[in-house]
Parts: C-alpha cells; sequence; structure tokens
C-alpha cells in the first residue's frame, strides 16, 4: 500500500469514529440521513449520470423496498430486519426493476424516463388502495429495532460503502465501459458489439437493487412510513436528481457532495426559515446547470484539467 | 473464391421511396470491394443493411453461409463483421483508448486483455500520439481514424469502411491508404465506399457502381471507369 493510499484512508478513519466523537442524535440523525442520501445519489448516478438513462421515478424502488420490509415486520417478523432486510428491499426492488426495464430498454428516448415516472405512482396508488396489505394511507408504524443511532449510523455506513465499491468495480470493469458507451452513442454501441438491451437493464438492476436497499433502511430507521413519503415524486426521485446534478453527475463524489450540502440546506430551512427548502432547490438547480453543468465535483476537476493543461502549454513554451 | 458476405435480391424501401432495390453481390474472401455511386445511391444504406441497423425489406443477406438479416448489429458485429460510420460517431467524453477499450471488450472479459488489444489496435492505425486525447477534441482526421481503430479492436474478418478518406487533407489520404492496405495484408476482407476515385480505382480489386439503389456496374476498376452508364450517372447525359 502506498502513502497515498493510506492518506486516502484516513478520511473513511474520521467518518467511521464520528459516532464515538458525538453521541449527540441530533448530529447523528443528520450524519445518517447525509449517509443515506449518498447511497441514493449513487444508485441513480450509475444509471443517469454513467449510463445515460434518466428516471423520474426512482421513489419506485425506493418505496417498494420500504414497503417490503414494513410489510414483513407487520406480518410478524421481528424488526432486527435492520440487516437482512435491507437485502430482501433491495431485491424486490431489483424485481420491479427488471420488469420495467425488460419492457422499456428495447426503446429508446424518453420512454424509459416517463415510463418510471408513472410506475411510482401506480405503485403509490396501490400503495394507498390495497390496505390489508399496506395499511393503506395510516402507513406502517413499528418500533425500530435499535434505541441508540450509532447502528444506524454503522448500517447507514456499510450501505453506502458497498454502493461506492460496487459501482467503483463496475466502473473499472467491462459493464462500465458499456454502460459510457451506451450514454455517449447507443447507435455506435450497438455496432461495437454491445448489446445495448442488456447492459441498460444491468446498470438499472444495480441501481433498483441499492435505492431498494436504502428504501428498507429507512423503514428501519424511521419506523413509519405511508405512501406519500417512499413513493414521493419531489421528496425522493427528484431529490435523488437533485443530489446527483448538484454534486456532479458521473463523477466519483459527485452525489456525497450533493448529498452533504443537500442535508445541510434542508436543515437549515427546516429550522430557521420553517418550508421553502423546494423552491430553494429549484432556484439552485437552475443556477447549477447553467453555470456549472457538470455539478460542483464536476466543475472542480474540469478546473483541475484546465491548470494541467496550461501548466503543460507553458513548460513546453 | 469464397464468398464471405452475400446479398440476395436485397431491397429496402422508407414509405414508398426505394433506397435500395434487388441488390444482388458477394464479397470474396480476401478482396477489397469498392462500392461507388452518386450521392444518394444507397451505398450507407447497404451498409446499414449488411450491419443489422435496419431489416431489409425483401431478399436476404448472409455471412459466412449464415443468414444475417434480421439481426441486430451487436449480434452481427460478433459474428466477425466491423464497420465505421460516415458520420463519425466517437464516444465524446471517453478517451481515445478508452473508446477503443470498449470495442475490444467484445473479445474478452478482461480489463487487461482489452487494453492490450486496444493499444494494439491505436499502434496499428497509427494513433498512439492520441491515445489520452477526449475523443470528443480530435481533429477529423483522427475522428475518421479512430472510427477504423475501434472497428479493428472487434478483430473483424470482414471490415466495412465508409468513406474514411472524406474531408482527409492529401497527407492524411496517403497515409490512410497505407493503413487500409495494412488492415488488408492483416488478412481482414474489406468492403469500401469512397467517392476520391483516385482512392478507390488504387486499392479495390474490384467495384461496384450503383445508382438510385440498383446495381449499374460491376467489374474491374478500369471496366468500371469506362461503363458508359457509369459515366451518365457521374456526369449526366449529353443532349442530343
Amino acid at each position: 500500500m502506498t502513502k497515498k493510499n493510506l492518506l486516502a484512508l484516513l478520511p473513511v478513519a474520521l467518518v467511521l469514529l464520528i459516532p464515538v466523537a458525538t453521541q449527540s442524535p441530533y448530529l447523528l440523525h443528520m450524519f445518517i440521513l447525509s449517509l443515506l442520501w449518498i447511497t441514493l445519489g449513487q444508485s441513480w448516478n450509475l444509471l443517469g449520470g454513467y449510463t445515460g438513462q434518466i428516471s423520474y421515478g426512482h421513489a419506485a424502488f425506493f418505496g417498494v423496498g420500504a414497503y417490503t420490509t414494513a410489510i414483513m415486520v407487520k406480518s410478524g417478523q421481528p424488526p432486527a430486519t435492520a440487516w437482512w432486510g435491507l437485502l430482501l428491499g433491495g431485491l424486490s426492488a431489483a424485481v420491479v426493476g427488471a420488469l420495467i426495464g425488460w419492457i422499456c430498454f428495447r426503446l429508446r428516448g424518453s420512454y424509459f424516463a416517463l415510463s418510471v415516472l408513472a410506475l411510482s405512482e401506480v405503485l403509490r396508488l396501490v400503495a394507498v388502495n390495497w390496505r390489508q396489505l399496506t395499511n393503506g394511507a395510516e402507513g406502517i408504524l413499528f418500533i425500530p429495532a435499535f434505541t441508540s443511532k450509532t447502528y444506524y449510523y454503522y448500517i447507514a455506513f456499510a450501505l453506502a460503502a458497498i454502493n461506492y465499491g460496487v459501482i467503483r468495480w463496475v466502473m473499472r470493469s467491462k459493464p462500465g465501459y458499456y454502460f459510457l458507451a451506451i450514454r455517449e452513442d447507443q447507435d455506435c454501441a450497438e455496432s461495437l458489439g454491445i448489446d445495448t438491451t442488456r447492459y441498460k437493464l444491468y446498470s438499472l438492476l444495480i441501481s433498483s437493487f441499492f435505492t431498494g436497499a436504502a428504501g428498507a433502511f429507512y423503514m428501519n430507521y424511521m419506523g413509519f412510513i405511508d405512501p406519500g413519503i417512499v413513493f414521493s415524486i419531489p421528496d425522493i426521485s427528484i431529490m435523488m436528481i437533485l443530489v446527483t446534478m448538484l454534486g456532479g453527475a458521473a463523477t466519483k463524489w459527485g452525489p456525497t457532495v450533493g448529498a452533504v450540502i443537500f442535508i445541510l440546506v434542508s436543515e437549515i430551512f427546516r429550522v430557521w426559515v420553517g418550508s421553502g427548502h423546494l423552491l430553494f432547490f429549484g432556484v439552485l438547480i437552475v443556477a447549477i446547470i447553467i453555470y456549472f453543468p457538470s455539478g460542483i465535483v464536476g466543475a472542480i476537476l474540469d478546473w483541475r484539467a484546465r491548470r494541467r493543461r496550461l501548466s503543460a502549454a507553458g513548460s513546453e513554451a | 473464391m469464397t464468398a464471405l458476405i452475400t446479398l440476395n435480391d436485397v431491397t429496402k424501401r422508407f414509405g414508398g421511396l426505394q433506397a435500395v432495390g434487388h441488390m444482388t453481390f458477394s464479397l470474396n474472401k480476401g478482396e477489397i470491394l469498392g462500392l461507388i455511386g452518386p450521392n444518394g445511391a444507397g451505398k450507407t444504406t447497404i451498409f446499414n443493411l449488411i450491419n443489422g441497423y435496419y431489416p431489409p425489406t425483401g431478399g436476404t443477406i448472409f455471412f459466412k453461409g449464415d443468414r444475417i438479416d434480421g439481426l441486430k448489429p451487436h449480434k452481427v458485429c460478433r459474428l466477425g463483421l466491423a464497420r465505421t460510420f460516415q458520420v463519425v460517431k466517437p464516444l465524446a467524453r471517453l478517451s481515445v483508448l478508452d473508446n477503443v477499450m470498449v470495442s475490444a471488450f467484445s473479445r474478452t472479459n478482461h480489463r487487461h486483455e482489452a487494453e492490450k488489444t486496444a493499444l494494439e489496435a491505436t499502434a496499428f492505425t497509427e494513433m498512439d500520439a492520441w491515445r489520452d486525447v477526449k475523443a470528443g477534441s480530435l481533429p477529423l482526421g483522427m475522428r475518421k481514424r479512430l472510427e477504423m481503430a475501434r472497428a479493428l479492436a472487434t478483430k473483424p474478418e470482414v471490415l466495412l469502411l465508409d468513406e474514411n478518406f472524406a474531408g482527409l487533407n492529401p497527407t492524411e489520404v496517403v497515409s490512410t491508404i497505407e493503413i487500409v492496405k495494412k488492415i488488408h495484408g492483416s488478412g481482414v476482407t474489406i468492403l469500401i465506399i469512397e467517392h476520391i476515385m483516385r482512392v478507390i480505382m488504387s486499392i479495390s480489386h474490384r467495384i461496384i457502381c450503383i445508382n438510385y439503389g440498383e446495381k449499374i456496374a460491376e467489374g474491374t476498376p478500369r471496366e468500371v471507369a469506362d461503363n458508359q452508364q457509369v459515366i451518365d450517372a457521374y456526369l449526366g447525359v449529353a443532349d442530343a
């Protein structure tokens, strides 16, 4: 291991030590939400950022993951599902992803983006009306398994870290190259031997799995969900896009930066302004798209690349 | 001589417009076959039919004895048939090497093998110096060459070259001719569309001329150049 790798581990160690440094439930709650949104942003980024398949309805997967755990607990499983429930939530979301992807990814253009938006609304209405299964609009409530937030902190951290690791591994291997090729030009990708339908589906499967697992975690952590929360278009689907765009789509750390800023700003608005954070984010995203179309991390990377080129040109002159 | 690609009475209509009509020809193993014709004659459509981008309206296409009409482009590519695009399609935000690696992955699942193939293909097409440049910022000449490097990295038996010389300066034309000859020398059979007569006449073994989607002449470069129908198609018919 090189010195540089060791240095890179330092921030990870610091993040791991946060629950030792503070026992404040409020601060831990903020950190847990940030980690949750890092997972959501990263998941959306794989499909929307790297593969170029925009989804306006990732709440579908989040909600299915959340309801899978909720229904399991309601039907008598102990709430320790905080652990293995995540896996099941992810799997059921991936099954839904497989169905919609299998149908829509034969087509190009906006079909997938709009179908998945419709899907999340359909699922929300099902959750409202299928009262025997979901308890309808009243939602599902249970007592979370752990009273200490420290456990949840580490679960959320593990989920975000595994998601990060999986995406990095995928992006360095064949499927990752194929995802990028599909984003850049699907005709070209096909003629280079890429089964575009299949690889778009692979990207969606990973993305929906981790979104569903995050939904399951949300249920376990908050102890309460209703259809309006977990299938929300503005609060989940749009925010996942916003977090990614804000930090920088198709960058390694963009979703992380976006998630932290998102949680910070939402909290500032909640405490001091009361409401209006959605309006603020709307304005913010317009500004980002106009001035930093590649997001905060993207802008920094562009700036560094430009400086390297300039100094290279300078040393030649 | 064995035919690698055979088109049998292939027709393609877009609505009421017939782009290719009753096209029948074979590409023989080891040859360089030129496809010429005025603008809009249907040359690129023939590539799109062979490559699987369009299904034909009628007729059959065979590659090494197997029917390939109706197969998707990625399947055709895997059978060993690569193409370049006249309107170049670089994966703009990827480096040249990554572009070529994407296509090299069609023959391997391993990153280091794909990288090795990509390095070979970029060296073969004399693009070494451009490897780390983003494909979107390449000059046109290099974009055309990237098309060839990518096609080569899929390790094809047959290569369809669609106007790889258009827009090149004279020096680039000469070096590209050398590269095409080198590719052919390595055992790849080539079907080439080209407007620059000097190029097509010098490298083709055989030429087919089409006009309004139909074949009007076929033969050696000399025979085709002397054909009255070909001259009429290019220069128009003189008033009586």
